[in-house]
């Protein structure tokens, strides 16, 4: 078994930021990720981060616009620490030697972006991601901070008591992909979830194959609740035949969209006539596919993105890795040629609930980036708004975690916040566990002492964890049944078809069928190949149990949320209704079935209240 | 006497209830099997065209895997197909012990460099059509790990070598002197362009398998590394002092003098990272630094 202080999952851009800042507040700090850190998909991020860094911007204009963005689903406590500290976390980077994109008078670049009142967003290129990743990444070899690389973990050490509340995380346990052994990680200040995103839960999309909500699935079935799940990103301008993607920042220096007619949709449709190309996310997302509905797609799929009157200099100065995917995962010059782009699963909104400084409600147990929720984005995140998220509470995390006292949090979590709970769902099946046969990885909170009565100390709650995952990955590869691929392709189109830009009843309670049939065949789910050398079957199967917990949850909260609200649209529910729904959706996982209950979003600034208004771009 | 009849009574249940479920288990493996091929061969019957992955699989611990070998797959041609999409497939369809890296399928995260038809290649970023005559599905694609480094399994190799030779450079911005609180470093926009294109490395290692010099002595930093140097020596904003430690470290035995410039490098470079004229330039100052000091 392993110790140290702070046990950091995933080294993306969160994960990276959260070890730095425990190592400098002198904790003894490790990174455990199923990838080398410079391999994470922060790597793939291109448009840039927003921070108020110039004259004639303020970081509460920044806070008003993000609020706006996320339709007064954020909490401002959230919001706040955000837009006021990402332009010191921005600095730090550039004092890191991260290769911003330089003005004239050698100062850091930024450009326009969607749904911001001020060019706040910094970049490096279309390759803000890649370089920030790396430049942290340098920064960790710098400090000589412990990385276990190609360590894929499992689940986490979680004591057992009733209330989730009251339930201590003591570490995790990981299996090493090279050797195949499994390893407990004892962590004696706390453990800070930054696996990333969840996309895999959708069959197009720009994330990564390795995206597969483990953090977020580990988490809630450890008791954390997860919040506000249903709220999806899916980007306007993505590959139609990979799901790559193609910036924000080609529509931020000027790029245009195209319907199949010619007709510069944005505007001339309506849908957004005074931002139009640079209205919010959600918005250019359900305009594109409004027009391929109505049948003024290109070949009924996509719509084209055009930047060929911005002309080969400022295209190759600014946008010069977008030629190059356009042109190696489509075929198209775009210089010469528009470029053909459909929405597709980018981000989400969602994720496990922390407060600002990434505490879950169970102690010791933190997260940050796109697997929390603090939450910052509400029900749609702004472009430029992810990137400073993992730096700013990707910082906050592993100050916390390793000791730095921040004063009571603003933002409260757990099940003792609720303001109701949902009864009355009308879900067709019962979701959750599936009983007895489910209960290796559907362990309520964690391990409780053989006996069922004193608790274990933490040592020995990470020992029967880990003892708990050696027999699951010895009975999955011993045993013989379904190969996991054709359960993962059955979600992924379910999601895709049912829970996708545009949301009916119907169409939702259908996917939470199939998402029922997903975990009866997963009983009879096997590893086909037997090594313990390098065995990916086995990981893609461990994760795409987690697929199933996750996009469960997305569904029931997407089928709780009876309004249209940021990027949730819902058919039979056509107005963001103030009254019933200023509040957040949670799930959390108890005893095997998922309680749907609500909280109080916070509109309350330090300094002002926001007041919901219209949101038109 | 009767106790024990029932306990031998609920032994035989036990046992031919787990041979039951043992039966089920296969029955149910066999189906999904049979369901995946049916689809393999539904997508075979309704593609236009089709060709042969031939792999290598290699694993140690599997006897019948120990030897190395070479498996061969029939995939159906789609529009827009990479070498990685077809080992997706395959691994998906017909063998899902098939082992390879991948992550972003968008020729970012470095993990997918192989050897394709005896050159490395990124296979997220590699059409099939590239890889036929006049860009047509080629009829057999050949992939193999990358060469000079151990194999762990199938395609998956040990890149804890590429790991450390980038790690000896000391890889990392480590300014002579910072501004104070929140004002930035200035950095002009034409050094920041010099710097470009070093820093669009993605640790690949496709570089360094593909360098003889590399391949015969296992100190040489290798153009990856070197390359990584360039980018911050020639980065205006670390200051002079950490410029002559980093023109030392380059300048060491296994450092740039072992290049031969035969290009290799440069040419499988899947971000087009001019790698042999940046260690040319470290050369050059290496140089001038010494006739400084002279």
């Amino acid at each position: 078994m392993y110790e140290h202080d702070v046990i950091v999952v995933g080294a993306g851009g969160a994960g990276l930021r959260a070890a730095i800042a425990a190592h400098e507040e002198g904790a003894d700090v490790a990174l455990v990720s199923k990838l080398h850190p410079v391999r994470s998909h922060t790597g793939a991020a291109e448009g840039g981060i927003n921070a108020a860094l110039r004259d004639g911007d303020d970081w509460t204009d920044h806070a008003y616009d993000t609020m706006k963005g996320s339709d007064y689903l954020g909490d401002a406590p959230a919001i706040e620490t955000l837009c006021e500290t990402s332009p010191e976390e921005v600095i730090q980077l550039e004092h890191w030697g991260m290769p911003f994109s330089r003005e004239d008078d050698g100062r850091v670049s930024q450009r326009p972006f969607g749904g911001l009142s001020f060019p706040r967003t910094t970049y490096a290129g279309a390759e803000t991601g890649h370089h920030l990743l790396h430049t942290m990444y340098e920064q960790v070899v710098k400090r000589g901070i412990k990385v276990y690389d190609e360590f894929y973990v499992m689940d986490l050490a979680v004591t057992d008591e009733p209330d989730p509340e009251d339930r201590e995380c003591h570490g995790c346990v990981a299996y090493d992909i090279k050797s195949g052994d499994v390893v407990g990680f004892e962590a004696t200040n706390g453990v800070v979830l930054a696996t990333g995103g969840d996309g895999q839960a959708f069959d197009h999309t720009t994330n990564a194959v390795a995206n597969t909500g483990d953090g977020p699935a580990m988490a809630y079935r450890a008791g954390a609740p997860v919040e506000d799940m249903e709220f999806v990103q899916f980007h306007p301008t993505t590959l139609p035949s990979t799901g790559v993607l193609i910036s924000e920042g080609v529509r931020g220096e000027g790029g245009i969209l195209y319907n199949a007619e010619g007709e510069r949709f944005m505007f001339e449709g309506g849908y957004a006539n005074n931002a139009g190309e640079l209205a919010s996310r959600d918005v250019v997302s359900r305009a594109e596919l409004t027009e391929v509905n109505e049948g003024r797609g290109v070949e009924d799929e996509y719509v084209y993105l055009d930047m060929r009157h911005l002309g080969e200099e400022r295209i190759t100065d600014r946008l010069e890795n977008i030629l190059h995917l356009a042109e190696d995962f489509e075929g198209v010059d775009g210089l010469t040629e528009p470029m053909p782009v459909k929405p597709g699963q980018h981000y989400h909104m969602g994720g496990i609930e922390t407060n600002e400084h990434g505490e879950t409600c169970v102690s010791g147990l933190y997260a940050a980036g796109e697997c929390a929720c603090v939450s910052v984005h509400g029900s749609n995140r702004l472009g430029g708004n992810a990137l400073p998220e993992l730096i700013v509470f990707g910082a906050r995390a592993g100050y916390h975690a390793a000791g730095r006292d921040y004063g009571e949090a603003l933002v409260e979590t757990g099940p003792s916040v609720a303001i109701e709970h949902e009864d009355d769902l009308g879900a067709p099946v019962e979701p959750g566990a599936l009983g007895p046969a489910d209960e290796d990885v559907a362990a309520d909170g964690g391990e409780a002492a053989p006996d069922g009565g004193e608790l274990l100390n933490p040592s020995a709650t990470v020992e029967r964890t880990a003892e708990r995952c050696r027999q699951r990955v010895e009975e999955l590869k011993s045993r013989e049944g379904r190969n996991h691929a054709e359960i993962r392709q059955k979600l992924q189109k379910a999601m895709t078809r049912w829970v996708n830009v545009f949301r009916e009843e119907e169409g939702l309670k259908k996917a939470l069928e199939v998402i029922k049939e997903c975990r009866e065949e997963y009983r009879n789910v096997a590893v086909s190949d037997p090594s313990s050398t390098y065995n990916t079957d086995l990981i893609h199967t461990i994760e795409t149990r987690n697929l199933i917990d996750v996009a469960e949850t997305m569904t029931l909260s997407a089928l709780a949320r009876n309004e249209f609200r940021g990027a949730h649209w819902r058919k039979e529910h056509q107005k963001r209704k103030d009254d019933e729904w200023l509040k957040h959706t949670m799930v959390q996982w108890s005893d095997g079935s998922p309680e749907i209950y609500y909280t109080d979003v916070i509109l309350e600034g330090a300094e002002k209240a926001y007041e919901p208004k219209v949101r038109s771009y | 006497m009767s106790t024990q009849v029932t306990e031998q009574e609920t032994e035989t249940e036990e046992q031919s209830s787990h041979q039951r479920r043992r039966l089920e288990e296969k029955a149910e493996r066999a189906a999904s099997r049979d369901r995946m091929r049916e689809r393999a061969e539904n997508d075979l019957d309704e593609a236009d065209t089709t060709f042969t992955l031939k792999v290598f699989r290699y694993d140690p611990e599997i006897p019948e895997k120990e030897e190395p070998r070479f498996d061969t797959f029939e995939v159906p041609f789609t529009k827009g197909m990479t070498v990685l999409d077809s080992l997706m497939y395959a691994r998906d369809h017909y063998d899902s012990s098939l082992t390879f890296r991948h992550s972003c399928r968008q020729a970012v995260c470095g993990s997918d460099a192989l050897f394709v038809n005896g050159t490395q290649h990124l296979g997220c970023k590699t059409q099939v059509v590239d890889l036929g005559d006049d860009g047509g599905v080629p009829g057999e694609i050949r992939v193999e790990p990358l060469p000079h480094q151990e194999v762990v399994k199938d395609l998956v190799v040990d890149m804890e070598h590429f790991y450390d030779q980038m790690e000896a450079v000391e890889p990392y911005f480590d300014a002579d002197e910072l501004p104070d609180g929140m004002e930035e470093q200035r950095q002009t926009r034409e050094n920041r362009e010099k710097i470009k294109m070093s820093s669009r490395c993605i640790w690949c290692g496709a570089c360094m398998s593909s360098c003889n010099v590399a391949a015969g002595n296992n100190e040489y930093l290798g153009p990856a590394a070197i390359n990584k140097a360039y980018k911050f020596a020639m980065d205006e904003r670390e200051g002079e002092n950490r410029k002559q430690e980093r023109l030392e470290i380059i300048e060491q035995e296994h450092g740039v003098w072992r290049c031969q410039t035969q290009f290799s490098c440069t040419e499988v470079c899947p971000k087009d990272i001019p790698l042999t004229e940046h260690i040319q330039e470290l050369k050059r100052e290496a140089v001038k630094n010494n006739l400084k000091f002279w």
